[in-house]
Order: C-alpha cells, then structure tokens, then sequence
C-alpha cells in the first residue's frame, strides 16, 4: 500500500473498477446485532439498538443520522475505546476486543496534542509503537500530502482550524491504517476548505484501498463521498435505511443523480418537508 | 488533470517561515532624559552622604566608600544612557531608568533620615553605609549562610517536589494508589510544616534531616496536589487518540498524562518553593544553627541591626532569584503554552 507518494497519481482509478476495491488492503468489518446503553444518572440510557452492518474490504460506508443518536459512539466500538453491552463486532474474523493501530480514528475535534510539534503530533503512532526510526520518511510524505510540511515545526495553536483537521488526518494516515474511522472530520471547516479536503479524502481512498467508515452530519457529503449511506434513526439508534450509491468516482457534485439520492435520503431522516 | 493536493488550495505559507507570536506590548522605552535624572539623583544621595555631617553620636566605618560608590553609580548610568543613543543593545538601560529615579531617591531619604538627622531612632534604623559597611566586612559569614540555606533548601526542594511528583501522577493516574495515598493526603497535608518541628526535630538523629523532612513536606503537598488535579483534568480524548494509534499505559503515563499536566506542576512547584521558603527561616531560626534565618536570629540578638537587615536584603535577592530561575524552566520547557494561555 502506498498513501504518500511524492507525486499524486496522475490518472484516477480506471472508475469503471469501483474505486478502492483494487488495493485489498482494507479490511472487513462486521456488526452483529450490537446494542449500546450509557448510565445517566443511575438510568440505563439505551443510544445503540440491534445494529447489524457489514462493510466490505475497501468499501466507503458514511453514516447519517439526528445528533445525538449515537453515530460517534457506534465508531468508538469499532475503534475498541469502548466494549458493545450486547453484540459483537469483528473485522476480519476477529473479534474487537481495545483498540489497535490498524484501526485510526479522526476525531470530531482535531485532538492534537498542543505541546507537540505537527510533526511530533503526526509521529505519534509510530511513537507509540515504537517504530519512529524506521518512519520518519513516512512521517514527512504524509505531511506533504496534507499540505503540512512548511508547519512541521509550529503548535497546533499556530494552526488554523483546517490545518488542524489536516494534521489529525496525517497523524491517522501514517499508520497506514486497513479501517479509517473518520468521525465528522470536515464538521468545522468552512464550505471551501471542505469541498478541498472531501476530495483529497476521495482520491487518498483510491490510492490506499483502506475501509472508511465516515459519520457526518452533510447528506451532500455523505452522497459526495460514500458508496453506501446508512441512515440511522433517532436514539436509539436503529439502522432505518441504506442507500447504494454506485456513482463511480470522480463525482460531479452538481450530478442530477446525487439530488436524486439526497431527496430520498433527507426523506428517511423525514426532512424532506422543505425538499 | 492530476489530483488536487490540499496545498494548491489551502493558503500557501512563505517557505520555512513559522509565525512566530509577537507581543502586542511594546511601550516606547522613556527618553535619555529620565536616565540623566537617575544619574542626577543618585548623585545627590552620594554627596548628600559625603558632605552632610553625621549626627554627632556615632559614626560608621564606611560612609565615604559607599558615597563613592553611589556616585559611580551615576556616572555609569549616565554613560549607558548617553551610549544608548547610539547603541541599541543599551536601550533596556532606559526601561530601568524611572526605577532608578526611585532608588537614587530611597538613599537620599534614607540617609537623611538616619544618619544625617536621626529622625528615626538610631540603633533600630541604621543608614545604607551601615549595611555596606556589613556587606563587606562580614561577607564571609554571609556567603557561608547563603551557602548553608542554599544546601538545606536545595535537598528539602528537590526531595519534596520529586515525591510529590510522583505521588501526584500515581494518585491521578491509578485508582488504586488514589484510593491510599488521598485519605492521608487529605488528612495530613493542610497540616502547615511548622507543626511538625517540634516532633521532628525529636525524632530526627540531625538538625539537618529534620529541617530537611520538613521543608520536603511543605513542597510536597502543593505539588501532589496539583500534580494530580493536572493528571486527572487531561482530556480524556487525548488517552483515546494514543489507545487507538497503539500507545501502552507506559506511553500514556509519560508522554500524555505529564506533559498535559505540567502547567499545573509548575503551578505546585511555586506553591512549593515559596512554602520551602518559610519553614526554611523557621527551621533555621529554631533547630539548624546556620543559614540565614539563623544570622537574622543572631543578629537581632546582638541588636546588630544593620546585620539583620542585611540578612533581609540578601534573602530577597536569593528568593527573588530562586523564583526567576523557576520561571525561566517553566518558559523554557512549556513555550508551547505560549499564545495559548496569557503568558
Ligand atoms: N460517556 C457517556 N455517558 C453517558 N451518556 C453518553 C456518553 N457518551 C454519549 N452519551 C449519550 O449517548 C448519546 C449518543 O451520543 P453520541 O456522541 O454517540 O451522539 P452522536 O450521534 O455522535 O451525536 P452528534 O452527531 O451530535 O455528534 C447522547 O445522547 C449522549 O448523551
Ligand atoms: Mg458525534
């Protein structure tokens, strides 16, 4: 797998292929009828109910869902920070059981350290595994990727918000990671630096073959960049339809099509009053 | 067309360059002319104390030296002021040149007060050359002092703030270490040092070890305490980022939860050196015989008061320095900080 070349591919993807099918290094991610309950003041506080989701090696499946209903929780059980009170979750046949770096998350917040460096920031997975020495190249591709590497030097409180989020997005790609779980990742940008980074996130998709799981708020986004959309219901939350998008890539945001999709979608989440 | 990085989009910084934060402040340094005034004033303090004649009672060893002295003074503050102009790195001269009007004025005052017109009463209130005059003439008794407290100070320090270090970060890291370390914490540590002497010294073998236990443990509390406020208040999404990128609780002790608490170590470690401070006289003054709580003991017991308030002074000067030095570790190692909180 190779994320940070020097150089972007020049040609995309044959896109008759179905984008991020080819590499193979994603993995399989499977949901079996998981339940999730919080404790709130004494009170059970059910926010998961009977999810069952498989996602495909490869595949880039976005979740939608009222805020609220339970989307960043679903992600923290697959990343491991969190154990389902009922259910299982698998990826590859084996059973989820903390987290591992194969299975990065981007943060509704960018979560940087604020006493390293972007560059010490973004190093912190191999840090922590103890393989920066043979990474350190790694570490300055991936910067370049992001656009980050003039900023390897400076805090993140000399970021602005983008830079930020960009820099997350680094510190989880060094670890060439087989499920990206991407957690609003663009909910803070401003509409230009959004529609930048939805298709850098498109095109790094299609070089790497990683499974993305990716919540967000934006149907548009949601349609834009996911071959599947999961719409969940309000807390608790139940998987209430999923819609196949089979758009090959690169989309056309302005794709009669994707309106289509978005009208049907906004009429599972029973907003399509204003349509 | 060849995929879009984010930087042909995002703003392109000029290459290499950081932006560096720059503080809004920046007063226009006072004209040459408040130095020269410094100069005038510390002049006149020294011939008022050459030429003004001393009450006729007493009479002090070194009052022309010290005359001498304040008006080199003054021809070296007028020299920098008048190189200033020239000379940029001279400007900070200028910064320091209405204090310097203070002080020229504090001598003259003083010396008039005292030894030129003994409006307040002599042996409680002796003039500067009285403390010039100790500074030189007992300085090796004075070093030794500085050398003593700055020993006991050191060890009491360092151990109290190395253990209370430690204990912070286990207490705000691990339930179990909370669950006995807390109670004796809670019970023991508001406690004020002082209360101990007596039993410490009792059951030390040494002066030393006991004034050493003791100021351990007025810089300890502070620093367990808010080592583990620190430890405890770390956003808990920092531990899910390392978790999730592979990092071991080893990791997570030591390269998230220290470093995002260390604003508030600092914050313990100058509750700490200033509580050292305080049982440090103490323990001086009642148990170890040296040091400078002892001296300013001794002295006052000899009613040699230019000694006590020498001892004073250079106290000042040493805990003004201690705090200082503290401040430049802090800047040094939590620059991260800056432009993030007022610094
Ligand atoms: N640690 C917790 N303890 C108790 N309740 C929690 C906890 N974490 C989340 N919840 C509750 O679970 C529900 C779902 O939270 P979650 O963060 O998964 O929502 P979300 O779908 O990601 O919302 P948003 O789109 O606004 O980010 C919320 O009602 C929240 O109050
Ligand atoms: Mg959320």
């Amino acid at each position: 797998m190779v994320i940070a070349q020097s150089h972007p591919v020049a040609s995309p993807r044959d896109p008759a292929a179905g984008a991020g099918a080819g590499a193979g290094a994603g993995t399989r991610l499977e949901a079996v009828d998981v339940s999730h309950r919080f404790d709130l003041h004494g009170e059970p506080l059910p926010v998961l109910e009977h999810i069952d989701l498989t996602v495909e090696p490869g595949e880039f499946v976005a979740l939608l869902g009222p805020s609220g209903c339970g989307k960043s929780t679903l992600l923290r059980l697959v990343a491991g920070l969190d154990l389902p009170t009922e259910g299982e979750l698998w990826v590859d046949g084996r059973r989820i059981e903390g987290p591992d770096p194969s299975r990065v998350v981007v943060f509704q917040d960018p979560t940087l350290y604020p006493w390293r460096t972007v560059w010490r920031n973004a190093a912190l997975g191999p840090e922590a595994q103890g393989i920066l020495r043979q990474q350190r190249g790694r570490i300055e591709d991936v910067l370049r990727l992001v656009g980050l590497s003039t900023f390897a030097k400076a805090y993140p409180h000399q970021l602005s918000g983008g830079m930020a989020q960009r820099a997350a997005l680094a510190r989880a790609l060094v670890n060439e990671p087989s499920l990206l779980i991407l957690d609003e990742p663009l909910g803070k940008l401003d509409s230009l630096t959004r529609i930048t980074m939805q298709s850098e996130l498109v095109s790094l998709w299609q070089r790497s073959g990683f499974t993305a799981l990716l919540v967000t708020h934006d149907v548009e986004e949601a349609l834009y960049l996911a071959q599947r959309v999961v719409v969940l219901s309000d807390r608790p939350a139940r998987i209430k339809a999923e819609i196949v998008n089979e758009r090959p890539y690169p989309r056309r945001r302005g794709d009669p099509y994707l309106t289509e999709l978005r009208h049907r979608v906004l009429a599972e989440l029973g907003l399509d009053a204003t349509w | 067309m060849t995929n879009p990085t984010f930087e042909d989009v995002a703003v392109a910084p000029p290459r290499g360059a950081i932006p560096t934060v720059r503080s809004p402040v920046d007063r226009s340094a006072p004209s040459g002319l408040v130095g020269l005034l410094a100069a005038a004033t510390w002049l006149a303090a020294a011939g008022t104390i050459r030429y003004w004649p001393d009450v006729p009672e007493v009479s002090w060893d070194r009052t022309e030296e010290f005359a001498l002295l304040l008006a080199a003074g003054a021809s070296t503050i007028a020299v920098l002021t008048i190189a200033a102009q020239w000379l940029a790195p001279l400007r900070r001269v200028r910064s320091a040149a209405p204090w310097l009007v203070v002080i020229g004025l504090i001598f003259a005052v003083w010396e008039v007060a005292t030894a030129k017109t003994a409006v307040l009463p002599m042996p409680f209130f002796p003039p500067p050359q009285a403390i010039f005059e100790v500074l030189i003439d007992d300085h090796k008794r004075l070093l030794d002092c500085v050398l003593a407290s700055g020993k006991l100070l050191a060890g009491g320090y360092v151990i109290g703030a190395t253990l209370g270090f430690v204990a912070g970060v286990a207490i705000g890291w691990s339930v179990k270490a909370g669950y006995w370390i807390h109670p004796i914490l809670r019970f023991i540590g508001p406690l004020p040092a002082t209360a101990w002497l007596p039993l410490a010294f009792f059951v030390f073998p040494t002066s030393l070890s006991a004034s050493t236990f003791l100021i351990a443990l007025a810089t300890g509390f502070p620093v367990t305490v808010l080592t583990w406020s620190g430890v405890a208040g770390v956003n808990s999404t920092y531990y899910d980022v390392g978790r999730t990128l592979g990092a071991s609780s080893r990791f997570l002790v030591f390269k998230v939860a220290i470093p995002a608490a260390m604003p508030y170590v600092f914050v313990g470690l100058f509750m700490g050196l200033g509580n050292s401070f305080a049982v440090l006289v103490v323990a001086e003054m009642l148990g170890v015989k040296s040091g400078l709580g002892w001296y300013l003991q001794w002295s006052q017991g000899w009613a040699a008061y230019a000694n006590m308030y020498t001892a004073l002074f250079i106290m000042a000067l040493v805990c003004s320095g201690l705090i200082t030095l503290l401040f430049r570790v802090r800047d040094s190692l939590l620059s991260w900080q800056k432009g993030l909180v007022k610094w």
